[in-house]
């Protein structure tokens, strides 16, 4: 496939721009680049044609199956996308005054008050673009609470299980603290004895994905924050498997004191192949005066904006990544109080729906009911035939399914992490562990079929060695 | 209600029925009974048309300015109707990140086309595949140098953002890097002042330009003079600006970067935005985030994947030097498709007028009694102007006539205009200022 | 079998150290690049750097992970391999030549495994 740079022709142009009807100003040329920037010229016709060739060589979930463990990739609703464009939200400048921003100050309100029923927290802020930028800000209201106790010299560890998502260390680090981890019991949960160890006048906080990356609620959740509690640190909940329990369960009776959830995953905002996401942060009362700046809050004619007393500052510019909260706001107020716990308990059926037909042929890696997701080990069939998970996920793509998670939790080497969300029907949840049973069958009988898989996609396996070894990063130009 | 649950009701007792369960409670049996919750204060869900009704009665109280003379970090330029189009395309909207090469081939080519033209566009060697915003890419590029032991300070120019300078103090505080501002002296950053504030162990220096208040900087001065003490430099910079203006790797920068906004995206209350960030190729294993690199595939055909990836929070974990992991991905694609539309010509034409807007309306509002530029530097397409009545009440009689004025700052004025505000629409301003102005008299 | 050089001596993190003359050598073993597969990048230290017995000073890249190299001794980085950064695949070619740093002023190390020691360690670890 030509890049836009191949296909650009001198001298093309597309009549956007009226000619200037003032005087043109004229720099100083010592201020002016030297020559212009080489970008593409191109009619509308050719552009078009250019992306609707590399919409031909995108999977999205329009396209089909998409169980991508840890990523929650449910359908995303053409309805939120239609007002997501309204001009009344597209055409806001987001310095106009306050008194002509009660509808964005509205949704962003009540997004927040939804948010803060689902997760049984206090307060919310919609600032953090994304799920580890939640985490960030999350870790920064451990970081104040602990500062302003005078404990924040001796507080400077944030316990981590071992099978956490690589962004909770990496977010850690960011805030300022190190990082202790700490192993899963035999049956996946956290180890409490292992805990117990582990916490000290010097713990921070803990943060905890419940369900866990194995897909399994913790049910030593309630001692788990309290030996956390006991210790003086806090407890931040990564709300990235919030999909399994909303509505059945919140993060803020599990005693958890700070929380992220991800409107990407969770509310149905589309991830945009790989962005723009929003990762909204609530906290209990007692943390609320840290919050990022501005605040959203409800006032005699609506909402409007107000200062927490003693504000972390800002995470980012203005108010977050608004259109992203318009869609799940739409998105929670058409599911509403019946919708959002038929959600969860929908993804976890399906999930354990998907998890029994394939429990005959493949290891389930902690075999238990599990919540909205499920891990395979693939170890035993790698020793077995030689086939890895890898491959499995490779073969997937020739029948037009998108691999699950690979490789991930770390804890088990040959894991494949399988989440079918709720917007499933049975039919393609059957369909697809067809695949996978078809699948098992050809790794035993023709695993060369599956290392060299795909066969069907329009590139076979890239070289990513050399890829990163010799980094071609631009276009190179004639 | 609404739900997008496709099976019925008996297919899911069915099912459940096939797990030897009877109702849906008993797949949370393992939820200790103090953490469930058994009903949510929330409002009956709606169908399509309900919420359709609700979400736009919201909308519609917000107030779309016709006129538009705002800026102070979000601009309202003109978006090519084949941007959105092209941007709307489901597989784009829907995809996940590219993980999987072989069915992603089309996001990351259009990855790996937006980091040429980010290079292009800024005269560096690489860039990375966007972070969340301008303040966020800011606060990652000033890190960037830190190393925790020669080099743990950054200086920052006051003349910038004041939401950038405040992003940038959260992510260093947290980091226990130190923060100096540098003072602003006639609307730009006092380059003595930052000569001074510099030494062996600041990291990187930061400025913008233009500045917050318009103001192109002494950017060659600043980046020698940081150089000279062993800094490295982060330039901001209006990247709509570049298609006529010096770029950062041509004044020597070291790290450029800025918010996208400009280029394709609507003002949207503030977000979603994108973050650009661009490096001389001495940098390029410090940048944060996900990289597109070229390669082959296993039959020699050229082909693209996220690359460089053991930088990253999801295999260095707690060593990795940014936790970023979803960028703005469709955000990065709307940059690309606007800049290939408008093309060199086209960029360079909303520069230019922009910039001679801004001009026009500098010199027409400065024959108003009472409006004169705060400092006589050379600026792009904003400039800071006294006011001689309130600026708040000025912006609200403009308001009256569907229009955003300028953003009141201490007494001041910060006012822009671009391409989008021609000589009728400038003209039809400044009459209803004389107008406002003699009414308060 | 991987290959293990007589004359060298040997860490339980597979690193091989050779001395010439008080100046220490310092790299990563035929098992170790076997198991860490092909190696992309190399992080090494500064020249100047201390370095500590036990404690990482370098890490290498794969494409999908990256491992720390621990120093067998403390002393003073005097030499990196800067061969390294450019061509990060002699690891995987030729390990015994891929030195990554030589340590002066070394004060402590490590007690070291020979040759016949090292190759037995790695026959547990394989087990």
């Amino acid at each position: 496939m030509k890049l836009l740079f191949e296909i650009s022709s001198s001298g093309r142009r597309q009549s956007l721009l009226p000619d200037c009807d003032v005087n043109e100003y004229k720099f100083d040329p010592s201020l002016l680049r030297s020559e212009a920037p080489r970008l593409p010229e191109i009619s509308e016709v050719d552009l078009d044609r250019h992306y609707t060739e590399l919409a031909g060589e995108t999977f999205g979930v329009n396209s089909g199956f998409y169980p991508l463990g840890s990523c929650t990739m449910k359908y995303n609703p053409k309805v939120n996308e239609e007002l997501a464009s309204l001009r009344g939200f597209t055409g806001i400048h987001p310095l106009q005054p306050e008194s002509t921003v009660k509808g964005s100050l509205e949704v962003m309100g009540r997004t927040q008050a939804m948010l803060c029923e689902i997760t049984g927290m206090d307060k919310m802020t919609l600032q953090p673009a994304a799920g580890a930028h939640g985490e960030y800000t999350g870790l920064l209201l451990i970081r104040n609470y602990h500062r302003d106790r005078g404990e924040l010299g001796r507080r400077t560890k944030i316990i981590v299980p071992e099978s956490a998502h690589g962004t909770n260390p990496a977010s850690a680090v960011m805030a300022g603290f190190t990082v202790v981890s700490v192993p899963s019991n035999a049956q996946g949960g956290v180890d409490l004895d292992a805990l117990r160890a582990a916490v000290g006048d010097d713990t921070a906080g803990l943060m905890l994905t419940n369900p866990n990356t194995l897909g399994l609620f913790d049910p030593g959740i309630l001692e788990i924050t309290k030996i956390i509690h006991d210790a003086g640190g806090l407890c931040y909940y990564d709300g990235a498997n919030l999909n399994a329990v909303m509505g059945h369960a919140r993060p803020g009776d599990m005693g958890f004191d700070c929380v992220h959830v991800n409107l990407h995953k969770t509310f149905s905002t589309p991830h945009g192949g790989g962005g723009p996401g929003s990762g909204p942060v609530g906290c209990k009362s007692f943390l609320a005066k840290y919050l990022p700046s501005p605040e959203i809050v409800e006032t005699a004619d609506g909402y409007g904006f107000s200062e927490a007393e003693n504000s972390m500052g800002k995470v980012r510019s203005f108010y977050g990544n608004f259109l992203v909260v318009v869609r799940a706001f739409a998105y929670m107020l058409t599911l509403g109080r019946q919708g959002i716990p038929e959600a969860s308990e929908n993804a976890v059926l399906n999930a354990n729906y998907m998890m029994r037909k394939l429990a005959p042929a493949y290891k389930i890696a902690y075999d238990a009911q599990c919540m909205h997701e499920f891990v395979m080990d693939i170890g035993p069939l790698k020793d077995e035939v030689g086939v890895n998970a890898m491959d499995i996920a490779k073969r997937l793509l020739d029948f037009g399914i998108h691999p699950p998670t690979m490789y991930f939790p770390l804890i088990v080497h040959e894991a494949l992490m399988i989440e079918p969300t709720e917007t499933e029907s049975k039919e393609t949840l059957d369909r697809a562990c067809e695949v996978l049973l078809e699948i098992f069958k050809e790794a035993k009988e023709n695993p060369e079929l599956l290392h060299s898989a795909p066969n069907d996609c329009s590139i076979s396996r890239p070289d990513e060695v050399n890829a990163a070894r010799n980094p071609v990063l631009k276009y190179i130009f004639e | 209600m609404g739900s997008y649950i496709p099976n019925t009701v008996d297919e899911r007792l069915e099912m459940l029925k096939s797990l030897g369960l009877s109702s849906f409670d008993e797949l949370y049996s393992v939820v200790p009974e103090a953490a469930r919750v058994r009903e949510l204060d929330l409002p009956d869900g709606l169908s399509e048309m309900e919420t359709v009704a609700a979400v736009s009665r919201i909308a519609a109280k917000n107030k779309v300015f016709d006129s538009i003379f705002r800026g102070a970090g979000a601009y309202c330029h003109y978006i090519p109707s084949v941007v959105k189009a092209i941007t709307s395309k489901e597989d784009f909207v829907t995809a996940y990140t590219p993980y999987q090469a072989e069915i992603s081939q089309g996001v990351l080519q259009s990855i790996f086309e937006y980091q040429t033209q980010i290079c292009e566009l800024t005269g560096m060697d690489v860039s990375n595949a966007s972070v969340y915003d301008g303040a966020t890419a800011a606060a990652e590029a000033v890190l960037m140098n830190v190393d925790g032991r020669r080099k743990k300070k950054v200086v920052v120019s006051g003349a910038a953002d004041p939401q950038v300078i405040k992003v940038i103090r959260t992510y260093c505080d947290s980091r226990n890097v130190e923060v100096t501002v540098v003072p602003v002296k006639d609307c730009a950053t006092d380059t003595e002042a930052l000569r001074s504030a510099v030494d062996r162990e600041t990291a990187t220096v930061y400025i913008q330009s233009p500045n917050y208040y318009g103001v192109l900087e002494d950017a060659e001065d600043i980046i020698s003079a940081s150089h000279e003490a062993g800094a490295k430099v982060a330039m901001g910079v209006n990247p709509i600006s570049l298609g006529i203006m010096k770029t950062p790797g041509e004044y020597g920068a070291d790290i450029a970067c800025g918010e996208g906004q400009p280029l394709g995206l609507p003002l949207s209350f503030g977000g979603p935005y994108i973050g650009f960030m661009a490096a001389k190729k001495d940098m390029m294993r410090k940048l944060p985030g996900r990289i597109v690199g070229q390669t082959v595939d296993a039959d020699g055909r050229r082909c693209f994947v996220l690359t460089l990836q053991a930088r990253e929070q999801h295999i260095r974990r707690e060593k990795a030097s940014s936790n970023i992991c979803s960028n703005e991905a469709l955000c990065a694609m709307t940059v690309s498709v606007y800049l290939a539309a408008m093309g060199p010509e086209g960029l360079k034409k909303a520069a230019v007028c922009s910039a001679s807007h801004a001009h026009y309306l500098a010199k027409e509002l400065s024959k108003l009694d009472g409006f004169e530029l705060v400092s006589g530097r050379e600026f792009f397409d904003e400039f800071l102007m006294t006011c001689p009545v309130d600026p708040d009440k000025l912006n609200e009689k403009l308001a009256e006539n569907g229009i955003l004025g300028g953003l009141p700052i201490d007494g001041n004025i910060l006012w822009c205009a671009t391409e989008m505000n021609g000589k009728a629409d400038i003209d039809r301003l400044v009459a209803l200022v004389a107008d406002i102005v003699k009414e308060a008299e | 079998m991987s290959n293990i050089l007589d004359g060298l001596k040997y860490s339980k993190t597979h690193e091989w150290v050779s001395d010439d003359d008080g100046l220490i050598s310092l790299g990563l073993t035929d098992f170790a690049q076997e198991e860490l597969g092909d190696i992309v990048f190399v992080n090494l230290p500064e020249e100047g750097d201390s370095i500590v017995a036990g404690e990482a000073f370098a890490d290498v890249e794969s494409v999908k992970a990256v491992s720390d190299v621990y120093s067998p001794v403390t002393g003073v980085v005097a030499q990196i391999n800067e061969e390294l950064l450019d061509n990060p695949a002699l690891i995987n070619e030729a390990p015994y030549d891929a030195w990554f740093v030589k340590v002066s002023d070394v004060e402590d190390s490590e007690d070291l495994l020979t040759a016949g020691e090292y190759a037995d360690f790695c026959k547990s670890e394989k087990e």
